[in-house]
């Protein structure tokens, strides 16, 4: 630890800090561009200028080490006035088109001209202008507007591997190109998009589509590989307009993949929105009712080893759970779930998954990739992997097809018996992993597949000994697993423990009557002859063709559900959006089906189908303590008093009995209740108790806060004596007062702070002294500092609430059509008071 | 004024040949393995004696510069020779390394030895292409002599010089814009810290050195830090080789006493200022990137560091750039200004956006549609630049333009009010 | 001039050069090669580089085409179209516009091209105004390929281009007759 002052403060910061890194951890943000954590210092932009005692010139403060006893200004004359000049030149050739940007509205030069920069520019000459680049199909370019902070340069040779950005010509002329410009051939590429502080790198897809402002923001789970990437999707209506990274330091880090991001184009296309039935080969719409009675004659009418279930690659936990219940319940032996054909006969979670989770790669001295491309199979991880080779040139090996992962690796060979070899130490790799401490292995899914793979796992298997795969903390054994749903489904067992998806497509046309396929694409319907299939999906791919009957599902941004990644991690997806038309979502489908079947379970809520997961697989829940952060369990309520209840949250144990917590916690259950139920808290029951508490209470600490508003912000501030409020210090090196500033020094001095759930702000937002409060088109009131919302202003506090009703409203509301009438009961009140 | 004996560069303009032979005869190459057996203390020691100040513009003092090198022998130090002499109306290295390469290859050899370097580069700028061929031809010269390679000179050291020739850029003059060059990559400034001492080229602590600081080394051994420090006046010490350009009868360079009067220094070398002294306007004493002065400071201020910083202007590279009564002044600080647009390498923002619009600026005073709040616009922008940038190529930018108006901005205006008015 | 080379390859004493140049930076330092080869490149091909030379001198160094294309475009050195058997480069920083280097230009103008760049009719020389030389004190001066003529005067100009044009090249260096850069007294 060191000491320094800064702006006359003493603090304690931890040593090998930057100047600016410390000024962070003092609460004060200092402006920058050019700055990212996980890039190379470049210190080109020269945003960041402070005074430092004892220099004659201002310094860059990202890249200038702390001393100790060092004192540093950040809001004299002198830095305000650096500051000013910079925002000036980067002007002066930035085009002022903000209005028909993209990156309007989150834009970091914007924020900072208003924050920073001079009143008014004295630029009186012509404007460089400089022509688009071409750059692939993802990413648009508008090279006018770039400010050359080379954020994307680094990016792209650091993270993403590949020497193909960089800036040609030099001074004023200087420019951002790939060579010939030629696409980024990356599969990270897009998320220079998100580096690029100003608008000259923005997403073609997302081109012109909507303003940041106007979009819903929702966290969820990705699904396109096996990683489980933390997102964010925002939604224009029901449309999702784009998909961005959420910050996870344990998984993806703040980068997505390309796929991650692009995806959610298919969203709008080739939707299925009703229930159809296949007569004289073509298909007519039909009711619920007719479909799933339908389905259940079947069921009833079919023996159960002529009744198969094929579970897809985007199944979540709770469908993937019901099935297998019902599977069993029927009897029905025929159930699963890995489509890539895996023939391994798993007996124990860890045979499957990657042990050594994500993080473990940065602690790894070695590694060892059997049959896998990782770049293409899972972009993140290879990256990830990338990062710890450059940084530490540890030995890495490689045994599959020899394909460009963007980092050197040792070649051995594609061949089985290499395995054999490294076994018995004839192969000069068996040293570097008999000789690591923390040795990985990761075998791919083409390993699993081969009609020799159960000899080759077992061989596998026994590397665990030989090189000390498997200590107290660290379990280097990895199976990458490629898809959303694989390692849920396996979790449940909706597997053959002894047969294969071969055995079913491979069989006689008439051994399965019955094929009941959950969003299972890849296969290969053709050789399943006159089987009848029914196809629960999502879009008209390769099952909804082949099936006599479609039930309509919700896609993975239309849904509350579970998913677990490749590491075992559970993690929770949020509902972004609604499926479209009558499309449901796919617990409700087998729930309803086994009502129908008149089985003896049935769920009332999807609480109700979380808790049996639990119950049944209650290591799941040890993992989501542990892992998913701030996530907030609500333990065993029936043994607690009515209105107490546990928060699952490290941070929040200290703050839970904190009176006022409890108070609003009481006012919000009471004013829900009423709402929903249109009774009293007390004269629920306890399942509905529970229903509100699950969905009416936030899934972290943060919306948890949101709730209970500023007060129990407040206080933990003064708790751990933290600093001032970032806004009266702002204002204050301003030198002006929190009133006295602009509207736009306002918003910058918000919006700076919460970068995250950062909401576009519309002018006709409210500030007050604890927060922001907006009301959209629809007035259903957003949040842009959720922690500080006004809980005093009466009408205030109705829209808040009125917006959580509104969503767990749409939440629960079967289809669409239900979802919009409810909307519109509560909408309309509103109405009329606005008007 | 300087003895003939005194001078240490006694065939700057080429009278007799740069070969080793004639350099032998001059006294180059003499006992250097003596010189090498006193040891790198002594050797430092007597650099810091002389008060030699590094010739390249900064005029840091080069003992403690090379004292700064860590002495870990398991390290791989360099000593890098900057040849890029780029700074307009700086032309006096190339006549060293045309003229009397010998002196600056046994100063590589020596203050490689001093700083635990077995390597040196030399990076010339392109242009010299001609330079490059002659400093090429020395050092296979020294090479095949044996006093360079393994066991140079005898002195059991090994050591190796190797040429690297720039491609036109004047920010490859920038000590850290050079190591990156010499990596291969553009020449952009690093950030500091780490310096070069601790981390230069390929990672390596390296020293950067002007080729004068480094050809005049030999001499200083030879006959001792305390001759050298016997020129000039204390912290200005030694001789220097003075660049003298512009409007003078007769421009040349020529080796001199440190602190001579600039006035003296004119009139005995140049035949002085075209049309006499009285028809003197100001003068550029140290290379384009310092504040010029005027008439009335040039008649009294000695030429070395000290007094020229006191006049708010500098040494730099002592090139002496002469502009007499008909000068355009705002005309030539404009094409200043333009060199520092053109040569900017555009990395930072200060530099990269403001270089161009001081030029445009000037472009607009110099056209006469401007008035007095242009000027203070301008003014203000070269603040903007000062101390914000990467490197000192921004200041070196902004200088000759607040030295302009410093000095002229009554006259400057006076004209502008004649334009208006006409 | 202007077609593609297809398949450049260093012809044989270059390939040594090549080689001899490598062998002064450190063994995995192989970039630091990149000036001085796309230099001896560019004077085999008639002093001028193509997008495949530079890939060539790239792949030769095993580095990305990017970053040798970087290092082609920020110095000023490297040509990426012919400019003709002789490339007249004017200085025209102060030390040489106060000696009257617009005087030179005006010769230029006259004897090669009326704008910069651009290729006398008979396809021999170009010109261009370049930044200081660093040659100040035999100001004003140009540099035609590698050599320098100093001390110029419009007449001395017109008299060098004459020269080359008919194949009777007068002496580098100054045309007044001095000694390098020593004063005349
Ligand atoms: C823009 C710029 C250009 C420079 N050009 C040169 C140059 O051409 N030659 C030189 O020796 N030093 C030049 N320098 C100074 C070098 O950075 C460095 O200070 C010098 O080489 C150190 O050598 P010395 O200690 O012997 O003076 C330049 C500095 C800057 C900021
Ligand atoms: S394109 Fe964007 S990220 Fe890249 S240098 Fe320009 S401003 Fe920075
Ligand atoms: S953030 Fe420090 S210079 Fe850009």
């Amino acid at each position: 630890m060191v000491k320094v002052k800064i702006n006359g403060n003493d603090i304690e910061v931890a040593d090998g800090l930057t100047i600016l890194q410390a000024c962070e951890e003092a609460g004060l943000e200092i402006p920058r561009f050019c700055y990212h954590d996980r890039l190379s210092i470049a210190g080109n932009c020269r945003m960041c200028l402070v005074d430092v005692e004892g220099s004659p010139k201002p310094v860059a403060s990202c890249a200038m080490p702390i001393n100790d006893g060092m004192s540093i200004h950040t809001n004299t004359q002198s830095v305000k006035k650096a500051r000013e000049g910079v925002m000036e030149f980067l002007l002066i050739n930035h085009p002022l088109d903000c209005p028909v940007c993209d990156q309007g509205g989150e834009c970091d030069l914007q924020d900072q001209t208003v924050a920073f920069g001079p009143e008014n520019s004295r630029f009186e000459e012509n404007k460089r202008s400089v022509d688009e680049k071409h750059m692939g199909p993802l990413i648009k370019t508008y090279m006018t507007r770039c400010i050359h902070c080379t954020r994307c340069i680094r990016f792209a040779d650091e993270v993403a591997g590949v020497n193909q950005l960089g800036a040609v010509n030099r001074g004023e002329n200087m420019e951002i190109t790939t060579y010939l410009e030629k696409s980024i051939d990356s599969e990270l590429s897009a998320n220079i998009v998100d580096l690029c502080p100003v608008g000259a790198l923005t997403s073609k897809p997302y081109q012109f589509e909507a303003r940041p402002w106007e979009l819903k923001k929702t966290q969820t789970i990705d699904v396109m590989d096996g990683v489980g990437s933390n997102v964010r999707v925002d939604t224009y209506g029901w449309k999702v307009k784009r998909v961005l990274p959420v910050l996870n330091e344990d998984i993806n880090e703040e980068w997505i993949s390309d796929k991650t991001r692009y995806a959610c184009d298919g969203l709008l296309n080739q939707r299925i929105d009703t229930p159809l039935i296949k007569k004289d080969k073509s298909f007519s719409e039909i009711s619920w009712n007719e479909a799933l009675g339908n389905l259940k004659e079947d069921l009833l009418t079919t023996k159960p080893e002529e009744v198969a279930f094929l579970l897809g690659d985007f199944v979540d936990l709770e469908t993937a759970y019901l099935t297998k219940k019902l599977a069993d319940d029927l009897n029905i032996k025929t159930i699963e779930c890995r489509q890539e054909g895996c023939k391994i006969p798993f007996n124990h979670r860890s045979q499957f998954l990657f042990n050594s989770k994500i993080k473990g790669i940065d602690e790894t001295d070695c590694i060892l990739i059997i049959g896998s491309n990782v770049r293409e199979e899972a972009a993140i991880i290879n990256s990830r992997i990338r990062k710890n080779i450059v940084s530490k040139n540890i030995p890495i090996a490689l045994i599959g097809n020899n394909v460009d992962l963007t980092y050197d690796y040792d070649y051995l060979g594609n061949d089985i018996n290499i395995i054999t070899d490294i076994l018995n130490e004839k192969n000069p790799f068996s040293d570097e992993l008999l000789r690591a401490k923390k040795p990985m292995v990761i075998i791919g899914q083409s390993v699993l597949n081969r009609d020799d793979s159960l000899q080759i796992y077992s061989l596998l298997e026994t590397f665990t000994d030989k090189f000390n795969l498997i200590q107290d903390e660290w379990n280097g054994f990895n199976i990458l697993q490629l898809t959303a749903a694989r390692a849920g489904g396996l979790e449940v067992g909706a597997f053959q423990r002894s047969r294969t998806l071969d055995d079913i497509l491979d069989s006689s046309s008439d051994k399965y009557r019955i094929i009941i396929s959950i969003g299972a694409d890849e296969v290969n319907y053709d050789k399943l002859g006159n089987s009848k299939i029914i196809y629960i999906g999502t879009h008209g791919d390769r099952g909804a063709n082949a099936a006599q009957l479609i039930l309509p599902s919700a896609a993975y941004t239309e849904k509350d559900s579970i998913y677990i990644n490749t590491e075992g991690r559970v993690q929770f997806a949020n509902k972004a959006s609604f499926p479209p038309g009558d499309a449901k979502e796919d617990w409700k489908i087998i729930n309803q089906l086994s009502e129908l079947m008149k089985l003896d379970w049935s769920f009332i809520s999807q609480t109700d189908v979380r808790d049996a997961i639990f119950s049944d697989f209650p290591h799941l829940t040890e993992d989501f303590n542990e892992l998913s952060n701030g996530f907030i369990k609500i333990l065993d309520n029936k043994t607690k008093d009515e209105n107490e209840f546990v928060l699952k949250d490290t941070r929040s144990i200290k703050e839970k009995k904190s009176d006022t917590l409890n108070g609003n916690i009481k006012e919000f259950e009471e004013n829900s209740a009423q709402k929903i139920f249109k009774s009293y808290w007390k004269d629920l029951n306890d399942r509905q108790r529970e229903y509100l508490r699950k969905y009416n209470y936030p899934e972290s600490w943060s919306e948890f806060t949101e709730y209970f508003g500023f007060k129990v912000v407040n206080d933990i501030k003064k708790k751990n004596n933290v600093i001032l409020p970032y806004e009266e210090s702002y204002a204050e090196s301003l030198g002006k007062s929190w009133d006295d500033l602009t509207y736009n020094q306002k918003k910058w001095a918000y919006t700076k702070r919460n970068k995250n759930n950062l909401i576009g702000l519309a002018d006709d937002a409210i500030f007050t002294p604890e927060g922001i409060v907006v009301l959209n088109d629809n007035q259903e009131a957003y949040y842009a500092e959720p922690k500080e919302i006004f809980f005093e202003n009466k009408s205030l506090s109705l829209s808040i609430n009125d917006f959580y009703i509104n969503d767990s409203i749409s939440r629960h509301s079967n289809t669409m059509a239900e979802c919009s009438r409810a909307r519109n009961e509560i909408r309309n009140p509103i109405k009329e008071k606005a008007s | 004024m300087l003895q003939e004996k005194d001078k240490i560069f006694t065939n700057l303009f080429g009278d007799e040949s740069y070969s080793l032979k004639s350099a032998l005869k001059r006294g180059d190459w003499d006992k250097t393995k003596n010189l090498i057996a006193n040891g790198r203390e002594w050797i430092i020691d007597e650099m810091k004696k002389s008060e030699l100040r590094g010739r390249g513009g900064a005029g840091f003092p080069t003992g403690l510069k090379w004292s700064f090198m860590p002495k870990d022998p398991d390290l791989t130090n360099y000593l890098v020779v900057n040849a890029d002499e780029s700074e307009p109306g700086t032309c006096k290295d190339r006549d060293m390394i045309r003229n009397e390469p010998h002196k600056l290859i046994e100063g590589c050899l020596l203050a490689s030895f001093a700083m635990n370097a077995h390597t040196c580069y030399i990076y010339i700028r392109g242009e010299y292409f001609n330079e490059s061929v002659v400093l090429q031809k020395a050092i296979d010269e020294a090479y095949e002599a044996g006093l360079i390679g393994k066991n140079a000179s005898g002195s059991g050291w090994d050591f190796d010089i190797y040429l690297h020739r720039g491609a036109g850029a004047y920010i490859c003059g920038e000590e850290t814009a050079l190591l990156e060059s010499l990596e291969g990559k553009k020449g952009l400034p690093r950030l500091k810290p780490p310096f070069p001492a601790n981390k230069g080229l390929y990672g390596s602590p390296t020293t950067v050195n002007n080729v004068e600081t480094i050809a005049v080394v030999p001499s200083i051994l030879r006959r001792g830090g305390e001759w050298f420090a016997s020129f000039g006046r204390p912290k200005n010490t030694g001789t220097k080789v003075f660049c003298i350009s512009g409007h003078v009868n007769n421009p040349c360079n020529i080796e001199e006493e440190m602190g001579m009067p600039l006035k003296e220094l004119i009139e005995k070398h140049a035949g002085g200022v075209r049309g006499g002294w009285s028809n003197l306007k100001a003068i550029i004493p140290g290379g384009s990137s310092v504040p010029l002065i005027p008439k009335k400071t040039c008649d009294t201020v000695l030429m070395d560091f000290d007094s020229l910083s006191a006049v708010k202007s500098g040494l730099g590279t002592a090139a002496v750039i002469v502009m007499d009564q008909s000068t355009d002044l705002v005309k030539a600080i404009a094409k200043l200004s333009h060199f520092y647009k053109h040569e900017s390498c555009g990395q930072c923002t200060p530099c990269r956006e403001g270089t161009g619009w001081m030029w445009r600026m000037m472009e607009k005073i110099g056209s006469g549609h401007a008035n007095s709040s242009d000027i203070d616009k301008l003014l203000d922008v070269t603040k903007q630049i000062e101390g914000h940038t990467i490197c000192a190529l921004g200041d070196a930018a902004a200088w000759p333009i607040q030295g302009l108006f410093r000095h002229f901005r009554d006259e400057i205006e006076d004209q502008l009010k004649k334009i208006k008015a006409a | 001039m202007s077609e593609l080379k297809e398949n450049f390859t260093f012809n044989e004493g270059n390939l040594i050069e090549a080689k001899k140049i490598l062998s002064k930076y450190p063994e995995d330092r192989k970039q630091s090669a990149v000036m001085p080869l796309l230099d001896l490149a560019q004077r085999q091909n008639e002093n001028w580089l193509t997008r495949e030379i530079v890939e060539y001198v790239a792949n030769y160094l095993e580095m990305p085409f990017i970053r040798a294309w970087e290092v082609v475009t920020f110095y000023s050195m490297y040509y990426t179209k012919y400019n003709g058997k002789y490339l007249v480069q004017v200085c025209g920083t102060t030390p040489c516009w106060l000696r009257g280097s617009d005087q030179i230009v005006k010769a230029c103008k006259e004897m090669i091209a009326p704008t910069q760049n651009t290729l006398s009719k008979d396809g021999i020389f170009s010109w261009m105004q370049v930044e200081c030389l660093g040659a100040c004190v035999n100001a004003p001066l140009i540099q035609i390929n590698d050599d320098y003529y100093e001390d110029l005067t419009y007449d001395s100009t017109k008299n060098v281009l004459q020269s080359l044009i008919d194949g009777t090249p007068v002496e580098v260096g100054s045309q007044s007759g001095r000694k390098s850069s020593k004063a005349v007294s």
